[in-house]
């Protein structure tokens, strides 16, 4: 059963990720979002099968719920046709190959190191409360880092979108 | 049930999932059905009219005439729009409404089964992921359309929902800092009883302390901007954008943009009920624990239905009572207003409860 559900919710993910970037039968810009969604979705999918509820629940808040709204706000109110007629470049699309086939190298060394197990997949994490605890314990640096690191990105949005005073 | 113990616990699983599932999405849409109708009546009773009295006594047979005319009339797809989008939005805009209900605790018990459909450790999280989807059924609606009015309806709603998501997220952290727990079963059971401070009220979140109401307070207004309801109705504003995000839409497509709209004030209901206002408890006879019997268990479940009605009337009672914000008013109130004072209610929750500890 949960094979079956892995191996759905991989393929949606991997397939919508795919159409994300290259999709032979749109160039719209707003179908590209709304794979992205779907790939996020379904990512959310693996995280509950790794019973991380938690962060397949964030997953689903934050990414599809809150950013790709945005993202979809911005792009509708954008100009859609030049995105749409705008042609591929020879070299991004090289340098785009050579990408996919150095992440394919690594994968295959990393696969050959260490084999895949054939043990039921761990449970990553416990209860929100455990999950909790930890981020406020142990890893506390770190969380009160990236708080001041969105702080700062939040001011330079500000900054950047005020209108100068005259 | 000897058949039904041979399974193995996934079939299981599955089938009683089913014999969940199936019966409260009936419902759900059934409830939608009529609560169409009390608008329409207490509607017609608030402007001294009598409302829809055609179709049998009281009007009470009109929902199915809606919903056969609805399905009648002429599905007209504009040349102009995008296809795909405009089939995919009404769809769309159901499914969060129904997904919602799966973590809502709507009974104690029948029988051995906990009525819950999904028992979730994380469940408030899960409402909030899903209800924060339901914007783009709205959203895709107006970019399908292509034209200016529902496009501008369609902006004005991702832009509100949005807004007002966060101050409604913010203002439930009160309820589990003090509840300690996100499971909703837990959040219900947290809540049986009297509270301490005058014995006669129930021990509901809402009456527990003055942080809580306010919760309650922020909650409420949010959820009436989520759902697009007046005084929040601003994306399908009919005076300033002829109709909104739905113009283009016609026949049972226009009629699955209403029902969800219906759809997301019961499942808003059914959340400010679980959250607030004691789930299926009742604190009179005893009905403040699990029920031991089938009919203490659908009595239940006949609470919790009650208790969401009521809400349903304050949503239906507010429309008919309320003006429409103007935008940048709307904007004031969930950035400016609500936002710092969720925030400052989470700070005085915790600070109440450390110095209690």
């Amino acid at each position: 059963m949960e094979a079956v559900f892995f191996y759905l919710f991989a393929a949606a993910t991997l397939l919508c990720g795919f159409l994300v970037i290259a999709n032979p039968f749109s160039r719209n810009p707003v179908t590209s979002a709304m794979f992205l969604v779907l790939t996020i979705v379904s990512l959310a999918g693996l995280f509950v099968l790794l019973h991380a509820f938690f962060l397949a629940a964030v997953q689903v808040l934050v990414y599809a719920g809150a950013v790709m709204v945005l993202f979809l706000f911005v792009i509708m109110l954008l100009d859609l046709q030049a995105e749409e007629r705008r042609s591929f470049k020879k070299l991004a699309l090289a340098g785009g190959g050579l990408a996919v086939v150095v992440i394919a190298l690594l994968a295959h060394a990393a696969v050959r190191e260490s084999p895949l197990g054939t043990a039921a997949p761990p449970m990553v994490e416990g209860s929100p409360r455990a999950l909790g605890k930890l981020l406020f314990t142990e890893y506390l640096l770190p969380f009160e880092i990236l708080s001041v690191l969105l702080l700062v990105a939040m001011v330079g949005v500000i900054l950047l979108s005020r209108k100068e005073a005259k | 049930m000897a058949w039904f113990n041979q399974l193995d616990p996934t079939t299981q699983f599955v089938l009683l999932s089913a014999a969940k599932v199936v019966p409260v999405a009936m419902i759900l849409l059934g409830l939608v059905a009529y609560t169409v109708l009390a608008e329409r009546k207490i509607c017609a009773a608030m402007q001294d009219r009598i409302g829809p009295n055609r179709a049998g006594p009281f009007g009470i047979w009109q929902p199915i005439s809606d919903a056969v005319k609805a399905f009648f009339k002429e599905d007209f797809t504009p040349d102009h729009v995008r296809k795909v989008y405009f089939w995919l939005a009404p769809a769309i805009v159901m499914i969060p409404a129904l997904l919602t209900i799966a973590v809502i605790p709507f009974g104690s018990q029948l029988g051995q089964q906990k009525m819950v459909i999904a028992d979730l450790n994380v469940g408030v999280l899960y409402t909030f992921g899903i209800v924060s989807l339901g914007v783009y059924g709205i959203v895709l609606a107006g970019y399908a359309a292509n034209s200016k009015y529902p496009f501008m309806g369609g902006i004005r709603a991702s832009a509100q929902m949005i807004s007002y998501e966060i101050a409604m997220g913010m203002s439930v952290i009160p309820v589990f800092l003090i509840v300690g727990d996100l499971n909703l079963s837990r959040v219900v059971g947290s809540q049986a009883g009297t509270v301490a401070w005058l014995p006669v009220l129930p021990n509901w979140t809402v009456f527990q302390s003055p942080m809580l109401a306010l919760s309650f307070a922020i909650f409420l207004v949010a959820a009436f901007a989520e759902t697009n309801r007046l005084p929040f109705d601003l994306p399908e504003a009919e005076q300033e954008l002829a109709g909104g995000y739905n113009i283009e839409y016609s026949s049972i497509k226009f009629a699955l943009f209403f029902m969800g709209e219906y759809a997301n004030m019961i499942a808003a209901s059914a959340m400010m009920v679980t959250l607030f206002f004691g789930g299926w408890t009742l604190p009179l006879f005893g009905l403040d624990a699990p029920a031991t019997t089938l009919f203490g268990g659908l009595l239940h479940i006949g609470i919790f239905v009650g208790k969401v009605l009521v809400m349903l009337v304050i949503f239906i009672w507010v429309r008919w009572m309320w003006p429409r914000f103007r935008y940048d008013q709307l904007m004031d109130l969930g950035w400016k207003r609500m936002l710092p004072v969720a925030l400052a209610n989470i700070v005085v929750t915790a600070a109440w409860l450390w110095l209690r500890a």
